[in-house]
């Protein structure tokens, strides 16, 4: 257990010293926070939204405004379509992350000391998940937490936010989170093992991003609307992805194979 | 300290190593030589247990390849091929890592022993990547050092340093030999080798010798004296050739030069007979054959 912090350590005081990674890690929540509260912001001026019940909303929507005051339920319908944005991030994180930590101990041909050493396959590869995994979570938490900062200030304290820091956004953002950026990491792992550029491993990895991006876009147009049903099954979706990857992972990724074949 | 018996690696078509035997004795140093593409680095790799044999069998400091490789990554340390430096961290992180990776108990204590030890103590704070290729490779030689091995393998430690670096690193690798350190050194220069080496292993692919120099001198060449004259002539190499112990003789320039089986008990004989044959003799010296042509010779 050390010795994955060990590792994880290493790979921040590397990484972070990249400034594509810097900019992944710090400008993307930056900007996913700003946005929905600047969206909230310039809706929210009173009496704009006044006008607004839940008659109006999608039908399938409407079932998520139950108690709420038709301003309210026309704010949470606007600001409901950034949670999937805050679900973004475990995903995209991470594969910026493990695509430059991983190819590049490949150019620099660092893995191979480092596999002369009595770690184990398994610790270095947690330490590299880890690495990746953990920044992308604090991230997502922090803004998710400056964001409901932000409602609370805008709506004074409103039923909004009761709604935005509600069970199903915690679950959201606490569980199915974490549960995403693990499958990230995988895959990351995964396509970095075989690729030889980190920045063709990012764009690769990237492409995790689009079945949530194909969600977004379905919402946005009235499609469907995620519901607690909906994050539950995700939740148990992912983990079964997590699951299966992460037995491939620990398949794929024998000792001489990182020496040999991650080339 | 190491031991290999027919061990065999294959990359898929491409048989690297071939049925190595040897025996390497602790405390000595042990060059192995050999062509590009002859193994070399297959088998540090196969004996530090990072790839494993495809058949055979190697102990390494009394552990067994494949069965307890955790063991032998304990006791054993590795120059690689490349110095694999992490080239946005300081010198000094570059080594703590290791250090705490390889369970060190006195991590910022053992970094500054080698780190001075190098005489890289100064530039402990500067990032790996502006350190010049013999600072990188004495790096790298400081971080195989940090957990104390018994068993060092050198792939190469002193390719592409200067004279005076290279030097240096030999120098490191006499005194570790004299703190009983078993070193495992492959080398492309073969003078190295000669002045390091305790015994040789010449491969290519498979074990072409395997002795000290001098043995390896003995076996593929007669000795051979040359004797300068202040006036050469023919009749001085008829005298020569006439004493039943020489096995050969050419007169080149003012020299004789002359193959025999034990100078030490024939040079006085064959002077004595120069001598009376009216030779003006300058200087007797004994002809010795670099490692290089034995080399070339084996691997031919
Ligand atoms: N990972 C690998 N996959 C396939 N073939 C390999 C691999 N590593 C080495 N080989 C092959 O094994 C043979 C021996 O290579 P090795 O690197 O051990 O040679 P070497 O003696 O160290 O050479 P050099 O003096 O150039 O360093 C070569 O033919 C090489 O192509
Ligand atoms: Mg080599």
């Amino acid at each position: 257990m050390r010795k994955i912090w060990v590792i994880a350590r290493k790979e921040w005081a590397e990484v972070f010293k990249n400034r594509f990674v810097l900019f992944t890690v710090v400008f993307m929540p930056l900007m996913m926070t700003a946005l929905p509260l600047i969206i909230l912001y310039t809706m929210g001026t009173p009496g704009e939204m006044a006008g607004f019940s839940a008659a109006d909303m999608p039908a399938s929507f409407a079932d998520l405004c139950e108690g709420l005051s038709g301003e309210t339920c026309g704010q949470y319908f606007i600001v409901s379509q950034f949670m999937l944005l805050f679900m973004l991030m475990p995903l995209a994180i991470p594969a910026t992350f493990a695509s430059y930590s991983i190819v590049g101990e490949k150019t620099t041909r660092t893995l191979e000391p480092v596999l002369a050493t009595p770690v184990t396959t398994l610790e270095l590869l947690a330490g590299k998940a880890v690495a990746a995994a953990l920044p992308a979570i604090g991230a997502t938490w922090l803004s998710f937490s400056i964001f409901s900062l932000g409602v609370a200030i805008l709506t004074e304290g409103s039923a909004l936010l009761r709604q935005v820091t509600g069970p199903l956004w915690l679950f959201a953002i606490v569980v199915v989170g974490p549960l995403l950026a693990v499958a990230a990491v995988s895959i990351a792992i995964m396509v970095s093992s075989r690729a030889n550029d980190p920045r063709v491993a990012e764009q690769i990895s990237m492409l995790v991003i689009l079945p949530l991006l194909g969600l977004f876009f379905a919402q946005i147009s009235g499609l469907i609307f995620i519901n607690e049903t909906m994050i539950l099954w995700m939740a148990i979706g992912v983990t079964v992805l997590d699951v299966g990857l992460l037995a491939f992972a620990t398949q794929l990724f024998q000792r001489e194979a990182i020496l040999t074949r991650w080339k | 300290m190491i031991v290999a018996k027919g061990l065999t690696k294959r990359f898929g078509d491409v048989l690297a190593v071939e049925d190595l035997d040897m025996d390497v004795k602790s405390g000595e140093i042990f060059g192995f030589l050999g062509p590009n593409g002859a193994g070399k680095t297959t088998t540090i790799r196969m004996l530090s247990a990072l790839i494993s044999p495809t058949s055979g069998k190697a102990k390494v400091a009394g552990y067994e390849v494949g069965r307890e490789d955790n063991e032998i990554r304990r006791n054993a340390g590795i120059l690689t091929e490349s110095p694999g430096l992490y080239d946005r961290l300081s010198a000094e992180k570059n080594l703590s890592f290791f250090a705490e990776l390889h369970d060190v108990e006195d991590v910022a204590g053992q970094v500054e022993r080698y780190l001075r030890l190098l005489g890289l103590w100064d530039r402990r704070g500067d990032v790996a990547a502006t350190f010049s290729k013999g600072m990188r490779q004495k790096l790298a030689i400081a971080r195989a050092m940090l957990h104390e091995p018994k068993v060092l393998f050198l792939d190469e430690p002193t390719a592409g340093l200067d004279p005076e670096m290279a030097r240096l690193v030999r120098e490191f690798i006499g005194e570790l030999k004299d703190k009983g350190r078993t070193i495992f050194l492959c080398t492309h220069n073969l003078d190295e080798a000669d002045r390091l080496c305790d015994r040789i292993a010449v491969v290519n692919t498979r074990l072409l010798a395997l002795d000290t120099p001098e043995a390896l001198r003995a076996k593929l060449y007669d000795r051979v004296v040359v004797i300068h004259l202040s006036a050469a002539s023919p009749e001085y190499e008829k005298v020569v050739r006439e004493q039943p112990f020489v096995r050969s003789v050419e007169l080149k320039d003012n020299k004789l030069v002359v193959g025999l089986d034990d100078p030490e008990r024939n040079n006085p004989e064959l002077i004595r007979a120069l001598v009376d044959a009216g030779a003006d003799i300058q200087f007797v010296g004994e002809l010795r054959r670099s490692l290089e042509e034995i080399y070339l010779r084996l691997v031919k």
